[in-house]
């Protein structure tokens, strides 16, 4: 057992916050009015290797690990969660498949720009009847000899706006079902037949882009099946198990985000002649919130570890993810209350992470479903 | 072709400044950072890489754990370091400072096209006197307080930032150019260099490694051959809050002046 970070991720670690710190925090709260999709920053992020930590070098990656993915994806969404939403969403949701179970021409052409942060990636899993029960695809990819012909529609999906590159799920076989029935594909963005809706209002992370994906007569060439037909399903199970170790990585960071916003603001905030950090209710609050982000924090370092051992993490990405997100609800709802009257007015940074923390919670799969894959794993 | 900058660790001004018994400073004991104008030179030399395809080697004078900010430095894009470190150098006043860092430069090399770079001044001594001193041992024409740079062959245009306008100059390499942080923006670390960076080369030249260099003269380097010693060292007391006041109108100079006043300073 090692709880040392390397060299390589202390060094990540100290790049993040000064570009956090510097480029992403101060302009988080105008970009969250305005709706604001980041593109600037992911070009720059692009540039600095930010959009393929813990891809191998040979793909366009950084040649990096899942530590220092999680080390940026953690500070980037302290700073702004929107953020850490672009690049998680990209990196392990639509690169993860294509690096994992892609063919080497695939991960030339498709994986080595969207490592490199020339194009951006998204994922396209959720429809209309199928969220939760994400095997109830009702979209549809038929052989058509010399290309696949898909049909149907895939919604909230991250990125969707801005994207180039999408990988989605779709039927190819409704005999078969869930298992061995669903199929998966890569989509550009220029693909005849295939377009996005318009974009969703949200609650929060309003920076990101949440459209919907439809499928009109799409015509793909046979190439861009990964894997092989009927492993769509397992395929789509398996990018979520190690993509849900970067959404554990953003409950931590909005938490911690929400963290040093309300420590900052109790300690100026005076009261009946003291700080608001000298009452012990709050004070007490606050160690227990810390104490718990530290142990939500070491969730996702222990899952990112077994990651980059190659070893199995769906239990320990499914704990992390739902211990984390549960916090940085607590964090930001807390930090909202020690905030008083001002926690409620938009001039304060701290609501942004109450409307930002709740997505956590929900995409990558809800609480509920990953208690169900805990439950499942401890149970049997 | 080379651009060799030279980069300086200094304490972290933000923080408390610690004082050693003989009045110098205690480095080791405080939070370090690489100094900003330093900085400048180190992207200045990085963006006539990205221009030229020239190898960057960043020099430091300094304790041991400056090779951590070298290591960052490269992280940032140069392709080696040198770290110049040994007992006898330290407490070198900016005389035997610059003779140790020339001496260690004219080891690496100086040839035709290379650029030198140091930044204007270092925030702990303030002096700006390093710089130029290199470049006079060296025997190499200086530019100081270069604003933008721009290289054709064996020649080097730049745009020389004054208090009251600027100077286009032109140089022939090689040369030694000093930056100020107002100069550009530094580059960040690259995750993927970041990966690199603690496989690159990095030297340690010690005073054995120094010491026949005929730039080197034992009796003036370090503490003890320093001509100017530092008296005393201190942190100094915080003053009071500053009053400002906004307007260029009547208005405003009638409040100063009655602040004034009121303070019996008028
Ligand atoms: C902003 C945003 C971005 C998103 N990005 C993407 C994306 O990039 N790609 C993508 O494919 N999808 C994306 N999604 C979709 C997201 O993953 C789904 O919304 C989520 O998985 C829940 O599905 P659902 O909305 O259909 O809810 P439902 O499945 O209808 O769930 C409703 C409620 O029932 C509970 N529930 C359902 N089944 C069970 C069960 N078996 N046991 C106990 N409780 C259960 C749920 O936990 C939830 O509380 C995004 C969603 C949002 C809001």
């Amino acid at each position: 057992m090692n709880f040392q970070l390397t060299r390589e991720q202390e060094l990540t670690k100290k790049m993040v916050e000064k570009f956090c710190e510097e480029v992403v925090a101060p302009v988080a709260d105008d970009m969250d009015v305005e709706h604001e999709f980041p593109v600037d920053i992911v070009k720059q992020m692009g540039e600095l290797g930010m959009m393929g930590i813990m891809w191998p070098k040979e793909y366009g990656g950084a040649g990096g690990d899942y530590i220092q993915y999680c080390e940026v994806i953690e500070r980037l969404t302290a700073a702004h969660a929107a953020v850490g939403t672009v690049v998680a969403a990209h990196t392990s949701l639509c690169t993860g498949p294509i690096y994992y179970y892609g063919t080497e021409e695939q991960k030339q052409e498709w994986m080595v720009p969207l490592a490199k942060g020339e194009r951006l990636g998204a994922f396209g899993l959720t429809e209309a009847d199928a969220g939760s029960d994400s095997g109830a695809t009702q979209t549809t990819a038929v052989d058509m000899g010399d290309h696949w012909l898909i049909n149907g529609s895939k919604i909230f999906i991250t990125n969707a706006g801005y994207a180039d590159t999408f990988v989605i799920t779709a039927m190819t076989d409704k005999k078969l079902g869930t298992r061995g029935g669903i199929s998966f594909f890569i989509i550009d963005k220029d693909d005849p037949g295939f377009s996005t809706g318009a974009e969703e209002d949200k609650l929060g992370i309003r920076c990101s882009s949440t459209r919907e994906l439809i499928f009109e007569d799409c015509k793909i060439p046979k190439d861009r099946l990964v894997g092989k037909v009927g492993q769509g399903f397992k395929i789509a199970m398996g990018t979520l198990e190690k993509a849900r170790i970067g959404v554990a990585a953003q409950g931590v960071g909005v938490a911690q985000g929400a963290f040093e916003i309300t420590k900052e603001y109790m300690g100026q905030r005076k009261q009946f002649g003291k700080t608001i950090n000298k009452f012990q209710y709050p004070a007490f609050t606050m160690a227990e919130l810390y104490t718990r982000i530290e142990a939500a924090r070491l969730l996702v370092m222990r899952a990112a570890d077994l990651a980059d051992k190659g070893m199995p993490c769906g239990t320990e990405s499914a704990m992390a993810k739902f211990y984390a997100s549960e916090i940085a609800m607590d964090m930001a709802t807390k930090g909202v209350q020690f905030h008083g009257g001002y926690g409620f007015i938009n001039d304060y940074s701290i609501q942004r992470y109450f409307r930002d923390a709740k997505i956590m919670e929900i995409y990558e799969g809800t609480s509920e479903i990953q208690k169900l894959i805990v439950s499942g794993a401890i149970l049997r | 072709m080379k651009a060799i900058v030279c980069v300086k660790q200094v304490p972290d001004t933000s923080g408390v400044v610690a004082v050693k018994a003989d009045g110098t400073m205690d480095r080791a004991a405080m939070a370090t950072i690489t100094n900003h104008d330093d900085l400048a030179a180190v992207e200045a030399a990085l963006e006539l890489k990205d221009k030229t395809g020239c190898e960057v080697i960043v020099v430091s004078m300094g304790p041991p754990p400056a090779e951590g900010m070298l290591r960052e430095l490269i992280a940032m894009g140069a392709d080696r370091g040198v770290l110049i470190s040994a007992r006898e150098f330290g407490g070198s006043d900016t005389y035997a400072t610059s003779q140790i860092i020339a001496a260690a430069v004219n080891k690496i090399g100086v040839d035709k096209e290379d650029v030198v770079f140091c930044g204007r001044q270092a925030i702990d001594g303030d002096t700006a006197q390093v710089g130029p001193q290199i470049a006079e041992k060296l025997g190499l024409p200086q530019v100081t307080y270069a604003a933008d740079i721009d290289k054709d062959g064996d020649k080097l245009t730049i745009k020389r930032l004054l208090e009251d306008g600027h100077m286009m100059l032109s140089v022939e390499t090689p040369c030694l150019v000093t930056t100020v942080k107002e100069l550009n923006n530094p580059r960040y670390m690259n995750v993927g260099l970041i990966q690199e960076c603690f496989d690159k080369p990095l030297d340690i030249f010690d005073y054995e490694a120094l010491k026949d260099e005929p730039l080197i003269d034992p009796d003036t380097i370090g503490l003890e051959g320093s001509p100017t010693n530092v008296y005393k060292s201190f942190s100094p007391p915080a003053k009071g809050a500053c009053q400002m006041l906004e307007g260029s109108d009547r208005g405003t100079v009638d409040e100063l002046t009655g602040i004034l006043a009121d303070k019996h300073l008028i």
